[in-house]
């Protein structure tokens, strides 16, 4: 097992170098000027100089190799610094990644939105798993009844529909014709007490609506058929025949082995709580993580795009490792050599 | 999907014994689709949707791009079946058009993805030195953050195209490209497992013994007994690519407004979603039910091409 984990994490390493180079090299080799948006009348020496403020004087692999440097030393070693409240070294000198637009370091950008997009969409996520759990556990027990065919219909309607309209269509419904709950979704809100609490969940509702139906779709499936597979297995008829009673059976031998398969799909759909909000976050104006990638990328904010999609790409490799590593910790069959 | 036709166990247990003499595989794959009642009702609704963007114009004979201001933001009447947007544009005229970019984009995205992911399928089943490469690529491009990365290339490449080749060739052009080359990965992965087990069996052995070419046997042998998997990843290839493309859209980097997608037809309206809320109901149910028909299709086409489903 820990040689195994060893060579992933050896192979996760190339993947990602790789990866960054395709990033930063798609964004570098891309026909844009960042001075191409100020005025005409500024000289070309001066333009010129302001290209080289913004660090872009020096060759590509040596501005790879720096952006590199940045990401992957600079920044975490900065967030070591802020976490425990010490100095490593130099670190008023240390070159950091800023933003074009902004001119502050993107990582202090990243975690002033991160709260806003773990909140949101990882309820929804959390939401979805609470509802596909019961969903699947059901139709799969009950295979063929009117609740597992009605099952099997919404959650093909549910991962058919785009969220794009889930969401505008709840908007439609619930905050245009009922006025039930905001289109808006308010970050400076702060939770004081009881009402304002009350405020926030229900701005919260239907994001975590859409999200949270998206995500039960494809997951109560996998619930389904994972069950499906145990429940027909010699094990299930020898706890039956021991006379266990159905809910042991159903809850401590069935469900318990049915989750394994389960787990390791909900780890591997983590990165896509971040990335794959980007679209409800535009819906509901929550300005989280994917709406800073959406403005970065309308404002040709190239460092700020690059580090987002990278972040991205490291949080896939991430937990791709992650699920790999849980499903031979929780199967006890798979063995790795 | 397979548990869909577990919910037929019974119609599966009575094949068509009379028949029996004059079957042909792909009747018999016809006859297993047919017994899907979603894959059927998706197929329907599928080739009706088709039927109405591709015949539609003829019978709804009124300009998309026509302004008429007088008859901004219209509702439902005789003139104009699903009223009119802002600029008093015709919605069902635009929807029509908006429908065959949508399909136009979802089918040749699926061919290009579908061409890229068998040829590395097969290539990493059936030459040995490549398939270390060739998965190590599928891999890299799994971990690659795809919506954000579409939408980079889209924002950095979109004017350059666009000068090159037109504003409309540019964008189709540039946005079946990025969504084929991004969505590849599966199909080779499945093409890949198939060949793989395809190429143990002894009619290739035999193929070989009787001195076949190895181009000819993967011509000849692999692909025909490959294509089952190929034809329902092409089939999903379809749905996912056109849900690709509204996204993009949705987020102002797919279609200009003048040369509008369903997507695109989603995002203008939603921001008039107070004032006539069927802008957003019309374009967002025709994406919603092609691909739900879509998925369907490929569903009942999965059971219907499994050997192990198939009327025995």
């Amino acid at each position: 097992m820990l040689n195994y984990t060893l060579r992933r994490l050896a192979f996760a390493v190339p993947t990602l170098l790789v990866i960054s180079f395709i990033i930063f090299a798609l964004l570098d080799l891309a026909p844009n000027d960042p001075t191409g948006n100020l005025p005409l009348t500024i000289p070309p020496e001066v333009r010129e100089e302001i290209r080289r403020s913004l660090g872009l004087g020096e060759a590509f692999p040596i501005r790879y190799l720096k952006w590199l440097q940045q990401f992957m030393v600079n920044e975490p070693l900065n967030l070591i610094e802020r976490i425990l409240g010490i100095e490593i070294g130099n670190s008023a000198e240390r070159l950091r990644v800023r933003s074009w637009v902004t001119r502050s370091p993107v990582v202090d950008l990243v975690v002033e939105r991160l709260p806003q997009t773990l909140l949101v969409v990882g309820m929804g996520y959390v939401a979805g798993i609470l509802i596909a759990l019961p969903i699947g556990v059901v139709s799969a027990y009950r295979q063929y009844s009117w609740f597992d065919q009605i099952g099997t219909f919404v959650s093909m309607v549910g991962f058919s529909v785009p969220t794009f309209f889930t969401g505008v269509l709840l908007i439609v419904i619930f905050s245009v014709h009922l006025g039930w709950f905001p289109s808006i979704y308010d970050t400076m809100h702060q939770v004081t007490h009881l009402p304002s609490f009350w405020v926030q969940v229900r701005q919260m509702v239907l994001p975590v609506a859409v999200l949270g139906l998206y995500n039960a779709a494809q997951l109560s499936r996998f619930v389904r058929a994972s069950m499906l597979d145990n429940l027909g297995q010699d094990y299930v008829r020898t706890a039956r025949a021991k006379g266990m009673r159905e809910r042991v059976v159903l809850f401590i031998h069935v469900l318990r082995n049915s989750l394994v398969p389960v787990v390791t799909v909900i780890a591997l759909g983590i990165p896509t709580v971040f990335s794959g909000a980007i679209i409800t976050e535009q819906i509901f104006r929550v300005n989280g993580l994917g709406q800073l990638l959406i403005t970065a990328i309308q404002g040709a904010d190239i460092p700020l795009v690059q580090t987002l999609t990278f972040i991205f790409a490291v949080l896939i490799v991430f937990f791709n490792l992650i699920a790999d590593l849980l499903y031979g910790m929780l199967d006890p069959r798979i063995r790795y050599e | 999907m397979s548990e869909a036709t577990e919910a037929y166990p019974a119609a599966a247990a009575d094949p068509a014994k009379a028949e029996r003499g004059q079957r042909s595989l792909w009747g018999d794959v016809w006859r297993q689709f047919r017994r899907h009642r979603g894959g059927m009702a998706g197929a329907i609704l599928f080739l009706a949707i088709v039927l109405a963007v591709f015949v539609g114009p003829s019978l709804h004979d009124v300009d998309s791009q026509a302004l008429n201001v007088r008859e901004k933001n219209q509702g439902v009447s005789l003139l104009h079946p699903m009223g009119t947007d802002n600029l008093g544009r015709d919605m069902l005229a635009r929807i029509l058009a908006g429908g065959r970019i949508s399909l136009a984009v979802g089918v040749t995205a699926m061919l290009l993805s579908l061409f890229v992911g068998s040829v590395v399928g097969v290539l990493a089943g059936f030459v040995r030195w490549l398939e270390g490469p060739l998965l190590r690529l599928t891999d890299l491009f799994l971990a690659l953050p795809l919506l954000p990365l579409l939408l980079v290339t889209i924002m950095l490449f979109r004017d350059t195209l666009r000068a090159m080749l037109g504003p409309e060739t540019g964008i189709f052009l540039l946005i079946v490209f990025v969504i084929g080359i991004t969505s590849w990965m599966q199909t080779a992965r499945v093409v890949r497992g198939a060949v793989l087990s395809v190429k143990e069996q002894d009619f290739v052995l035999a193929a070989r013994a009787i001195g076949t070419r190895e181009r000819r046997i993967v011509t000849r042998h692999i692909l025909p007994n490959v294509l089952s998997p190929i034809m329902v990843s092409a089939t999903l290839g379809i749905a996912t690519a056109i849900i690709t493309e509204s996204a993009l859209s949705f987020l102002g980097l797919g279609f200009p407004s003048d040369f509008p997608t369903w997507g695109r037809l989603l995002y203008d309206g939603v921001n008039y979603v107070q004032i006539n809320p069927s802008r957003v109901i019309w374009p967002g149910l025709a994406i919603s039910l092609t691909v739900l028909s879509i998925n369907y299709v490929g569903d009942a086409l999965r059971d219907a091409l499994d050997p192990r489903l198939r009327g025995r």
